[in-house]
């Protein structure tokens, strides 16, 4: 029903654009990554050198272990406190529902900053929460490990991601027929054979694409680290970042870069693989 | 049969879903307390109120300079991902070309790959081009990357459409231009303002692609962080505070809206069945 010049007004300007603002600067960062600095200076000179020390130097392999136990952390952190949550209000919450669901979106405006900077004031040795042990007299010295440790990301992470584990965990539920479940309970089994039997297995493709999401977010973030994790918490995104910065080594920067996209394309395309074979047709 | 299931009690389930509601709101309250502490932030319990913190931000230019970047950027960023969103959404819908699954995954790519691949590859991009960094590049960043959102939620909105109308409108005579300015548009509103609304404040508030696209002048968030670096100051909870007040009122606008939108609808229905 739509002609040909129809068609061609609306594919032309957003490929242009995307081809030219995305797909380009994906193919410039793909070049860097096999040139090399010499002398301070970028020289296009095409080699793998950047690969072979990401590959040859433990160090890079050590803060990428780190990374993964962060995101992997975050993913499951933000799981537990976002799968029961989702299931609470889609079962049992009655006419209370909606405002709930609302009290959880209002927090995804808020922020990312304001809220890590939230987490700093409350972590802090002269923070929020020394103060409140000191006032309960649990402690009587500031305690100053809370912040600048790897935990302070997980907290700051999972603080961030638990709202955006929660809603497709939710939408997966809201979207299973009441009706299975009922039969379920109709047929004998209890309230935990139904919840194994039925509900999880039919909620395993929100669940996956929250769990991809946060683990992905957390594997590129560098703004967790300097807030709020520091020196024993760098994370990979942070070697880049100072690379791009006081290191000036642009094309080693390029190709971390380029291993974390490949590394996140390859999971959104393994977790789309695993979301169809557990989807309910 | 309706609540066979929705009323079950259980309480230690409600206790637990209580407990994460404390967990995601407890920073957020904490900052806004202790904006109104005289003694600053830090201590407990906050102990003296006072709105000192709010003067002192109101005569700090720098501050309001970075929020008027802000909003330019996000106004611009705004209509340039609608409109780019809006094509791409339509084109999906029903225009076929080679590369028709590759473009989609390509749009959408932004919305999940961390902030700092998407600043560092335009980065690149900008040098590569001699372009200057400044809100121009900022504003390069947010539009492209929040085309995604605007095309997943447009998306979504076209798919609800009700195609008849558009063919009716197309054999009666309209020009597919008109159709579309008449018929379209008109019906994808609501999908409209909330991908808007939701860009906007998604610009507002990004850092991480802003971090490497920054000139000369800093967004607000930019000017926090830059601060944050020299040390806590209650000014900082003030403002941050302001921007959660914001948020929550563009939430409301945003609820005002679609009930208004929902019941007009609901009422032409009634009238014209």
């Amino acid at each position: 029903m739509y002609s040909r010049a129809y068609k061609a007004v609306i594919s032309a300007p957003p490929l242009l654009w995307v081809c030219l603002f995305l797909l380009l600067p994906y193919a410039i960062m793909f070049a860097h990554s096999f040139w090399l600095v010499r002398d301070g200076f970028l020289v296009h000179q095409w080699n793998l050198q950047n690969y072979r020390a990401l590959f040859s130097n433990p160090l890079y392999f050590q803060v990428f272990l780190r990374t993964a136990r962060i995101a992997a952390s975050v993913t499951l952190c933000s799981l537990l406190l976002g799968y029961p949550l989702a299931y609470y209000l889609s079962f049992h919450a009655g006419p209370r529902k909606e405002l709930l669901y609302q009290l959880v979106i209002v927090p995804l405006w808020v922020s990312y900053l304001v809220r890590g900077y939230a987490w700093k004031t409350i972590l802090g040795s002269d923070g929020v929460l020394n103060g409140f042990l000191q006032y309960l007299h649990i402690t009587h010295e500031p305690v100053s490990f809370f912040l600048y440790s790897p935990f302070a990301v997980v907290l700051m992470l999972t603080h961030i991601y638990t709202p955006f584990v929660f809603l497709p965990i939710y939408a997966a539920l809201e979207h299973i027929p009441r009706p299975l479940v009922e039969a379920s309970q109709d047929l004998g089994a209890d309230r935990r054979a139904t919840f194994l039997r039925v509900i999880l297995p039919l909620s395993i493709p929100g669940l996956l694409a929250g769990a991809t999401f946060a683990f992905v977010l957390s594997l590129g973030d560098f703004l967790a680290p300097l807030l709020v994790g520091g020196p024993s918490a760098t994370m990979i995104a942070n070697i880049v970042q100072s690379l791009f910065g006081a290191a000036y080594d642009w094309p080693l920067g390029a190709a971390i870069s380029v291993c974390i996209l490949l590394i996140t394309v390859s999971l959104l395309f393994t977790t789309e693989r695993l979301e169809k074979r557990w989807s309910f047709k | 049969m309706t609540s066979a299931n929705s009323h079950q009690r259980s309480p230690l389930l409600t206790a637990y879903a209580a407990l994460v509601f404390a967990f995601i709101y407890l920073p957020i309250v904490v900052l806004i307390a202790y904006s109104f502490n005289r003694d600053g932030v830090g201590g407990f319990p906050p102990r003296h109120f006072t709105l000192d913190w709010y003067r002192q931000l109101f005569s700090d230019s720098a501050i309001w300079d970075s929020v008027i970047n802000s909003l330019l950027v996000a106004a611009a960023s705004v209509a340039l991902s609608l409109t780019l969103g809006l094509l791409a959404a339509l084109a999906l819908d029903r225009a076929s070309f080679p590369g028709k699954a590759l473009f989609r995954r390509l749009v959408l790519l932004p919305l999940i790959l961390p902030g700092i691949i998407t600043g560092l590859s335009l980065l690149m991009f900008a040098v590569f081009a001699g372009m200057q960094l400044s809100l121009l590049t900022v504003f390069l960043g947010h539009g492209t990357a929040l085309i995604s959102v605007a095309t997943t939620e447009l998306f979504a909105g076209l798919q609800k459409l009700d195609r008849a109308q558009e063919e009716a409108s197309l054999d009666l005579g309209a020009t597919p231009w008109q159709t579309f300015w008449r018929v379209t548009l008109p019906s994808l509103k609501l999908s409209l303002i909330a991908a808007g609304l939701l860009i906007f404040t998604l610009s507002m508030d990004e850092i991480a692609v802003t971090f490497f696209l920054i000139g000369r002048d800093n967004t607000l968030p930019l000017e926090i962080w830059g601060r944050l670096r020299r040390g806590i100051t209650p000014e900082i909870n003030a403002i941050s505070t302001l921007i959660f007040a914001a948020s929550v009122a563009l939430i409301v606008i945003w609820y005002r809206l679609r009930a208004r939108t929902v019941g007009a609808q609901a009422q032409e229905l009634l009238e014209h069945p």
